[in-house]
């Protein structure tokens, strides 16, 4: 069975981390995620741009754009998608493409991106 | 888990929100700071026993609150206290407070702590300074620090703006749509200033003023999570992360501006140039173009270029066109002249020079601007008489040493 592990935080307090600080972090998480890509157990990881990039669908008659990340707490994350894409509008686009009639999909570019060794 | 480093980063991120929202209550920044100090102090006692709470900015303000109306009952009982629908009663939990939190108008609330800075009387140095008190939190002695003046003399400068600020009127109502694009717009521009504080210095301080430059970006970021779909306040985030970008490649040795042409590009942070662009992206999706997003945007086109001769100068030249549309000026007019030579050639970028000769008559870089133009024409004579103008206008030594280089050069 493939889990997906998601970092939750409060953004703001992560900004104001010292240098030491989030080289901690880090290195702790590396510790694990290391120890894991040697068991051949480690998928993709990835590490998201801050949230004032990102941008939200929602399925309408004409979906809606919405600047900002998805901020409703009665709706609860359901799955994801890893796109290449070389602009913003062309994620929008792809989202636009998946929304359909139902749910949110928040548009999010990454950070940092480690491919994994390829989960069968 | 819950070590030194965490709570101080918890509450450098909780202070914005927790002053502003202690402002609300007390309508008293001495009361709002002092109430901070406080839960600041009952955080570090109570968080390492107790584990740190779900959301430390609400357990501050809880705490600070209730600790200030203790203080203010045990200072005088006699004392009218503000009304009852200002100052929640202490029945309120914590889980309600963060309720309120949720609300807009806490945004507001942010947005009037840093509004409140920003008196227009005072100069802007000192707006900058109190803000850095504040909403920052940062200490005396490294506000003075990075002004480069004495401890006592920036406390000095501090005392005097807050009490400009004290006796200043600030409505405290949710302010309407046009009041609060007033002030986020008031607000950018101080946060703007901050990072050009930092930004333009060079010489053996420098590297005291980068914290500035950080600084400002925490705001500027801070104040987007806040108002999500302001694209200028996008565009504001992305000109100080793409400028930002290049600081360790902006100074020598020396500590020597460097200029963009002989950067060594791969010392500029993808990590901000990407956070930028795609800020930059964003902001342009909006379709309300503003003067941030326009600098932004040229900030961008550089950003993009892996060498110098790689940019793309008519795409600049496009942006400063409507740059000037929205925002008239001769500095940006002079500015689009460096893009059109590299475009159509110096001949016709003199031509744009020739109206902003009397406007710009004390302007250094207008000068700098027009021998380099008559060098490249061939007109080392003319170049010779605008270069000797320029150093004379020069502000810096570095400035004219800079000038100096081009004059030698002329010289066969």
């Amino acid at each position: 069975m493939f889990y997906c592990i998601l970092c939750y935080n409060l953004e703001s307090e992560v900004e104001a981390w010292t240098r030491e600080k989030e080289a901690a972090v880090m290195a702790q998480r590396e510790l694990v995620a290391h120890e894991l890509a040697t068991q051949g157990r480690l998928g993709p990881v990835g590490r998201l741009m801050p949230t004032t990039t990102a941008m939200t669908i929602r399925a309408s008659r004409e979906p809606l754009v919405l600047d900002g990340p998805f901020a409703e707490t009665k709706e609860q994350l359901l799955g994801f998608y890893l796109v290449d894409c070389t602009s913003l509008e062309q994620a929008l686009e792809v989202a636009r493409g998946l929304v359909g009639d139902t749910g949110a999909l928040e548009v999010r570019p990454l950070a940092s991106f480690y491919p994994g060794i390829g989960l069968q | 888990m819950t070590d030194v480093a965490w709570i101080g980063a918890a509450l450098t991120a909780a202070r914005p929100q927790a002053v502003a929202a202690l402002l609300r209550y007390f309508r008293d920044l001495d009361v709002a700071e002092e109430a901070f100090q406080e839960a600041s102090l009952r955080a570090l006692k109570s968080w390492p026993l107790n584990g740190p709470p779900r959301d430390p900015a609400a357990w501050l303000i809880f705490v600070g609150r209730n600790s200030a109306l203790d203080e203010l009952r045990r200072r005088n009982k006699h004392d009218v206290l503000p009304e009852d629908d200002v100052i929640p009663d202490a029945e309120h939990s914590e889980s309600a407070l963060v309720e309120r939190l949720d609300s807009s108008a806490y945004q507001d609330d942010v947005l009037r702590l840093l509004f409140i800075c920003c008196q227009p009387d005072l100069p802007a140095t000192q707006q900058i300074a109190v803000a850095l008190r504040i909403v920052s939190g940062l200490s005396v002695q490294e506000i003075a620090r990075a002004f480069l003046v004495t401890e006592a003399a920036m406390a000095q400068r501090i005392t005097r703006a807050k009490r400009a600020m004290s006796e200043s009127a600030v409505a405290f109502e949710a302010p309407g749509p046009v009041e609060r694009a007033e002030r986020l717009s008031t607000v950018a521009a101080m946060i703007y200033l901050l990072f050009n504080e930092g930004y333009s210095a060079s010489g053996g301080d420098a590297h005291v003023r980068v914290p500035l430059c950080e600084e400002a970006i925490r705001l500027s970021r801070l104040l987007l999570r806040l108002f999500p779909a302001e694209s200028e306040i996008m565009g504001l985030t992305a000109l100080l992360l793409l400028q930002h970008a290049r600081a360790a490649a902006r100074l020598d040795a020396n500590a020597n501006i460097v200029l963009l042409d002989d950067q060594d590009r791969s010392l500029w942070n993808r990590h901000l140039i990407g956070e930028g662009l795609v800020l930059v992206e964003k902001a342009q999706l909006s379709g309300e173009p503003g003067p941030y997003q326009l600098q932004a945007a040229i900030a961008a086109v550089h950003a993009r270029a892996a060498r110098p001769q790689d940019t793309d100068w008519s795409q600049i030249d496009r942006i400063y066109a409507i740059l000037e549309l929205l925002q008239p000026s001769p500095v940006i007019t002079l500015n689009r002249a460096v893009a059109v030579s590299k475009v159509r050639g110096p001949q016709a970028a003199l031509g744009m020079l020739e109206p902003l000769e009397e406007p710009l008559a004390g302007y250094f870089h207008y000068f700098g601007v027009k021998g380099a133009l008559l060098k490249e024409l061939g007109r080392p004579d003319e170049a010779r008489v605008a270069f000797n103008k320029a150093i004379g206008l020069a502000r810096t030594a570095q400035e004219a040493a800079h000038i100096r280089m081009n004059l030698d050069r002329l010289t066969p």
